[in-house]
């Protein structure tokens, strides 16, 4: 997208009428983010509970960490016994997976499409890259800390995480809602403009609202 | 290769030829003719495949070098051309017209090392990096680790144990 | 209500060299993305489409999501410093990296590799090759909607990573060619084990053929979409299998051997009219040629000696000043690296020449126009390219 097309400008429809158009006031919410208080205490739990067993993952490979990925959709490893699947869009699924090293280009994307998720939501991070750089840590073009940019609920470590360290990493993850610790979403809202400046920090032609979902 | 070298060297400035390997040489033509060497060992001697091209910065010399390097698959042998290019102004005619890759690898000339083919298709749009501000990345005088140290957030804690004090330590106590 | 009957017999106007003629503002054309986040593209990468109808008129691929910048790093890191990090450039096949490099350092140093590691190297390759053909397989026909292939053979490619576990530790990432040789040899009762594998693909290969290449919903989408011109092949840059389909013989074990590929006994495969049908039956016969020089190799291939080299010590090692290129045929074409040494401690240069990069981009862009949009999905994969070898 070029920031030509995000310009306001008067547009000739195909009758031949003529309309305004601001592209970041009609296509995007301009809504900050809100913090969701739990409700009362045996029906989160109930919702922790359903929450816990329908992990569904954003099918978007953003690294290397991508590749461990078939292996888990497929019958050695078959992570949908857990109830975790993959979807194709943000709009249907809670889980993102960061597979590995973020590069500025696909962190853009990223927010994008974590923003565009349905809440309770919650960020997984592969590998040593998204820890402290790992591999890259000196690289220009990688970022080092992936919690500086999005609230990370667990990290699983490796280079490359195995399969059965995937597995283990979502159960822990599971753990971690059905005890009502998966707060990323809430933590997120709550230091909304921290993250959004180190954000704009290092994605130089920001050409999107702040809160695009 | 020998007798192609010959053949070259009678038609254009070409210079300093280096025999790596029996199928592969390289060898250095002046700006100017480059172009005109390509096409001839594209038309006339059978190299018509452009295996890469790239480009290597000499920050000590202010020179950048281009190498092309042209395949000939009925003789099985390597050329690389080598042609080098000031530094300070570095520009370079295009070879888009003959191979349809070469506008990409020129794109990622244009955006890593600043090196400018006038004519080529989208030569200016960005081809790998976004919003980039700094001094093309793939320059000499870049200094990635300071880049990264500066823009991303370095984790405190991360001890960088240089690994060559833990070699020496590990493999070659002795020395 | 707009008056639309105007626009029925529509017939989108052309440039007089055949390229279309795009207007966005005419509101006849829509501009779409399709990735990076698209579950039918390959890996982290994006084709910019401008279509009318269902028909692609303009496509453009945009790369870059995954830029490491290894070749900047590569050069403030010693060479055994590179070894570690060369791996990672092509994900599912990173053992060309490692061959490639090491390849280029030994020869610009002047340094000879035992026999069994030759052998050794060929093993791993032809391995490789073999486990990144299989995923391939099952990603070409689940873009046709067959998922059932993919859960085959990302099956038996599991497998295959097992064998590579058994011999070097690693699941993905190997690392098992350091410049000098390599880190060893395989260990007792791997031959028995491999074979019992290579039985179970060819079985699996046996359902696959029937499932997938006389499926009449994938002959009908795949035969005669995607087709590559043999004229095409050095105006393009086209190298592997997608030359190979176009009829054109190029295959860089033949024509460039290197390791012990030329004491192996198979001939280059090729094919007429390359669609994608005809593409991906050239991947199948690759595979069960990939499964026979496994055995090949396993036959000849010493079981014991020396697997690595006598090396200088590598916190001092300097290579003199020089330039090579070495090639080796990974599964989607020529793969190679150029290296440049200055004297120091530290390559000068290195340049990864990935056969993604010409596929990708300037045949995808030719290859998607007039195509229908449910296909560029399958038409990208059929190209067989990975992302982070085009921009490293």
């Amino acid at each position: 997208m070029s920031s030509k097309d995000l310009e306001k400008r008067r547009v000739t429809g195909p009758d031949g009428e003529q309309f305004d158009v601001d592209p970041m006031q009609d296509y995007f919410c301009q809504e900050r983010p809100k913090e969701h208080e739990p409700a009362n205490r045996i029906w989160e739990s109930f919702l922790n509970w359903a929450r816990a067993e329908s992990l569904w993952i954003l099918g978007y490979g953003t690294g290397c960490g991508a590749i461990e990925m078939r292996p888990l959709m497929t019958p050695r490893f078959d992570a949908y016994r857990y109830g975790i699947q993959w979807r194709p869009t943000p709009r249907q699924s809670n889980v993102l997976v960061i597979g590995g090293y973020l590069s500025v280009k696909t962190l853009k994307r990223v927010i994008r499409s974590y923003e565009q998720m349905q809440g309770p939501k919650y960020v997984v991070a592969l590998g040593s890259c998204t820890i402290n750089g790992g591999m890259y840590w000196d690289s220009y073009n990688t970022i080092n800390r992936l919690d500086k940019y999005l609230p990370v609920d667990i990290y699983i470590t490796g280079c490359m995480p195995r399969p059965e360290s995937l597995l283990a990493g979502f159960e822990a993850l599971k753990k971690l809602i059905r005890e009502g610790k998966g707060e990323g979403q809430n933590l997120y809202a709550r230091n909304f403009d921290e993250y959004k400046a180190n954000q704009k920090k290092i994605i130089r032609d920001w050409d999107m609202p702040d809160y695009n979902w | 290769m020998k007798a192609l070298i010959e053949r070259l060297e009678k038609k254009f400035r070409v210079t300093d030829p280096v025999m790596q390997r029996a199928d592969e040489t390289f060898f250095t033509v002046d700006k100017a003719d480059a172009v005109a060497l390509i096409t001839h060992l594209r038309e006339r001697e059978g190299f018509t495949h452009l295996s890469f091209l790239t480009a290597v910065d000499w920050l000590e010399d202010g020179k950048f070098q281009l190498t092309y390097l042209l395949n000939n698959n009925a003789m099985k042998a390597d050329v690389g051309v080598r042609v080098f290019l000031d530094r300070e102004r570095p520009v370079m005619e295009s070879v888009h017209h003959l191979w349809k890759q070469a506008a990409t690898y020129q794109r990622e000339l244009k955006e890593m090392f600043g090196i400018d083919f006038p004519g080529s298709p989208r030569i200016d749009e960005p081809f790998i990096l976004e919003g980039w501000h700094d001094i093309p990345p793939y320059r000499r005088d870049f200094d990635t680790k300071k880049y990264s140290e500066e823009t991303y957030f370095p984790r405190p804690g991360r001890t960088t144990h240089d690994p060559a004090d833990y070699m020496k330590q590990k493999l070659y106590p002795e020395e | 209500m707009a008056d639309i009957s105007k626009y029925r017999d529509f017939f989108p106007p052309k440039n007089p060299d055949g390229t279309n003629i795009i207007d966005l503002e005419s509101h006849k054309f829509v501009k779409i993305w399709q990735g990076p986040q698209h579950p039918g593209i390959t890996g982290n990468m994006s084709l910019e489409l401008i279509i009318q109808g269902d028909e692609v008129m303009e496509c453009k691929t945009h790369v870059g999501y995954l830029h490491r910048g290894f070749e900047k790093l590569m050069e403030r890191r010693k060479f055994i410093q590179c070894f570690p990090l060369v791996c990672r450039i092509a994900v599912p096949e990173p053992d060309f990296n490692e061959y490639c490099f090491a390849a280029t350092v030994e020869e610009l140093a002047g340094i000879e590799i035992p026999e069994a590691a030759v052998w050794m190297r060929t093993l791993i390759l032809e391995m490789s090759r073999l486990t990144s053909f299989l995923m391939h397989l099952g990603g070409q026909s689940g873009a046709f909607g067959l998922g059932v292939v993919a859960q085959w053979t990302n099956y038996v490619r599991d497998l295959m990573l097992d064998r590579f576990e058994e011999i070097s530790g690693g699941r993905i990432y190997r690392m098992h060619m350091p410049p000098g040789g390599v880190r060893g040899l395989t260990p007792d009762g791997f031959d028995a084990r491999m074979e019992e594998t290579l039985r179970t693909i060819e079985d699996v290969m046996k359902d696959v053929d029937t499932t997938l290449f006389n499926n009449a919903v994938f002959k009908r989408r795949s035969v005669g979409l995607g087709y590559i011109d043999p004229a095409w092949v050095d105006l393009y840059g086209i190298t592997g299998p997608n030359a190979r389909a176009a009829g054109v013989p190029k295959d860089v074990r033949k024509d460039y051997p290197y390791l012990k590929y030329p004491e192996l006994d198979f001939d280059v495969i090729t094919a007429k009219d390359s669609d994608i049908y005809t593409r991906t039956d050239l991947r199948r016969r690759e595979i069960l040629l990939s499964i026979d020089l496994i055995r090949q190799i396993l036959a000849k291939m010493p079981k014991t000696g020396e697997y690595m080299a006598k090396m200088p010590n590598v916190l001092h090692w300097r290579i003199p000043k020089g330039e090579t290129y070495i090639r080796s045929e990974c599964t989607r074409g020529e793969y190679g690296f150029y290296t440049v040494t200055d004297g120091s401690g530290y390559p000068r240069r290195v340049n990864v020449r990935g056969p993604s990069y010409t596929h990708a981009v300037a045949l995808m862009e030719r290859m998607a126009i007039d195509c229908n949009i449910a296909d560029t999905a399958g038409l990208m994969l059929s190209l067989h390219t990975y992302p982070p070898e085009i921009e490293r």
